[in-house]
């Protein structure tokens, strides 16, 4: 055999083994998809949108659910994004190889990596003990402390895609450090860092376990930072195990709205990012 | 006022006395002296690892961006020794603008390109601005390709564009003197001949220094010329002289293709 036959044999092993993996995966994604439309979108209707959680056996929609997840998820980004952008613009231009930088960096990381459930605990141990009661606001904190170490991250990463050249040009008009960051070295890693912020909320939306022992539920209407609050993904939890039809159906409606706007995001991460990479 | 007493000797702008340059422990400028002379363009040229670009990044001390660079001596601007601590380095790269080998265009629109480095020093009216930007982009022989559309962004204009937009962003400030390094070895000869005219210009009001690896740029477009090899500066003078009949032997072998 030949070289060349050779080459293209190897070519077309490797082709067919990552064609498999590719099929694989999408398979399960598209049965995931399917069946998320395919159940979801009998529960999907107007009641949805404007009735409360109900109790079984009578109509209802989870009107106060998506309110609260919009509430949490939008509080929590609020919180997480500055704090973590502030810290990955530390890391790539102030610090990035002092003592304090490494130990962040190391601590991000491990942050980055650990479960969600924990940081719902840490969240009940730290606040919800402390207070005395479940609420909103400690279902906030332990999201955003999900959204800061991904912000972090993508931020950090994206500043160091940045060339010197770029820094340097500014330095050279006689541009003081803060001002090279803020109005040359951010923005031109603008798209960047919105695309991790917007990929730390896709992340967030469909969270529950660190919302079981914070935010908790609401059967009813509440915008109470104070109180508990319903959300989605508890109530799919709650909704998808119990034995009621309707509340089943619910579920499914509820999975189906978290499931298209994470695709959204996503969607409008990529778009967003893929803009600066034409100049 | 009284004219200078001839072209051949222009007034000292910049004194280069005793200069070393270290990155970490590796030396990489020995000892160098010269005058960089008011009003003329000075050429820095050698062989690709001489020095010359370094040479460069320490009169603005563009090196202190990086813990570990560090240079001693003395670099002379009207008595004050650039190299004190207590220098404010912001002021330092207003008086002393420099130009890269890449055009850097600023992520924001034409005009907010120049209007950058402007608003950093001065505090203009939105008319002196607009005055401001006109003139320096007519200087950069750019005006009449861009008056249309200075709020784009600066990314769109070409790469021969791009640069002579950094050029103008650097004189927009209204340096003393202008460092460019090499200038135009990203571009094509079209827009390198433009910029070498724009030097021509140029050099009436600011004085620069070039760092190119072009030895026929440097002749078309320089005064004086500084041969530096391995980090010494081996001959130094007028570039007609020194391309002509070179004093050293060294600079006669590189200028004449034999080695380099």
């Amino acid at each position: 055999m030949n070289l060349r036959t050779k080459r293209k044999l190897t070519n077309r092993a490797a082709l067919g083994l990552s064609f498999a993996a590719m099929s694989f995966g999408l398979f399960w994604l598209c049965w995931i998809l399917y069946t998320v439309l395919n159940l979801g979108v009998n529960g999907l209707s107007l009641e949805l949108f404007t009735k409360m959680t109900p109790p079984p056996g009578s109509p209802g929609g989870l009107m106060n659910a998506i309110a609260g997840s919009l509430i949490l998820v939008g509080t929590a980004t609020l919180i997480g994004t500055p704090v973590g952008i502030l810290a990955g613009v530390y890391l790539s231009e102030y610090g990035p190889r002092t003592l304090l930088g490494l130990v962040t960096r190391f601590i991000n990381d491990i942050l980055l990596s650990a479960p969600s459930i924990v940081l719902g605990l840490f969240i009940y141990a730290a606040y919800v003990t402390r207070v005395g009661k479940f609420s909103a606001f400690a279902g906030v904190l332990a999201l955003a402390l999900i959204v800061i170490p991904v912000v972090v991250r993508t931020t950090e990463n994206m500043l160091l895609l940045i060339p010197n050249s770029l820094r340097e040009a500014a330095f050279a008009l006689g541009a003081p450090k803060w001002i090279v960051i803020m109005r040359v070295t951010i923005r031109s890693a603008k798209a960047g860092i919105l695309t991790g912020v917007l990929l730390a909320v896709a992340r967030i939306s469909g969270e529950t376990a660190p919302l079981l022992f914070t935010a908790l539920s609401n059967q009813f209407w509440s915008v109470d930072l104070n109180e508990p609050m319903a959300n989605l993904p508890v109530t799919i939890f709650k909704f998808a195990m119990s034995p009621f039809t309707d509340w089943q159906e619910l579920a499914w409606a509820g999975v189906f709205l978290i499931t298209m706007g994470v695709l959204a995001l996503n969607i409008a991460a990529r778009v967003f990012f893929k803009e600066p990479a034409k100049s | 006022m009284t004219e200078p007493t001839g072209p051949s000797s222009p007034a000292v702008q910049l004194a280069i006395r005793g200069l070393s340059f270290y990155y970490g422990k590796y030396q990489a400028l020995k000892n160098i002296n010269m005058d960089v002379l008011k009003s003329q363009v000075t050429a820095f040229i050698g062989p690709s690892g001489c020095g010359k670009s370094t040479l460069l990044r320490a009169l603005n001390r563009m090196y202190a961006l990086y813990p570990e660079q560090r240079a001693e001596g003395e670099l002379l601007l009207d008595g004050m020794n650039l190299l004190d601590a207590d220098v404010d380095l912001n002021d330092l790269r207003a008086r002393i603008g420099m130009v890269f080998q890449k055009p850097t265009p600023f992520p924001m629109s034409i005009y907010e390109n120049i209007a950058f480095g402007v608003r950093l020093h001065e505090d203009l009216t939105r008319t002196q601005m607009d005055d401001r930007v006109e003139w320096v982009l007519r200087k950069a022989a750019l005006w009449d390709e861009v008056k249309d559309k200075l709020n784009q962004s600066g990314m769109s204009l070409s790469g021969g564009q791009q640069q002579r937009l950094c050029i103008a962003r650097g004189i927009a400030v209204r340096p003393e003197i202008l460092l460019l390094d090499e200038p135009t070895s990203a571009l094509d000869p079209i827009s390198t001949a433009r910029i070498e005219e724009l030097i021509h210009d140029l050099k009436r009001e600011f004085t620069i220094v070039i760092v190119t690896h072009n030895m026929q740029q440097a002749a078309r477009v320089s005064d004086y010329t500084a041969y530096m090899y391995l980090g010494e500066l081996i001959e130094f003078g007028d570039t007609d002289n020194l391309f002509i009949k070179p004093k050293n032997k060294q600079t006669e072998d590189y200028i004449t293709g034999r080695f380099g």
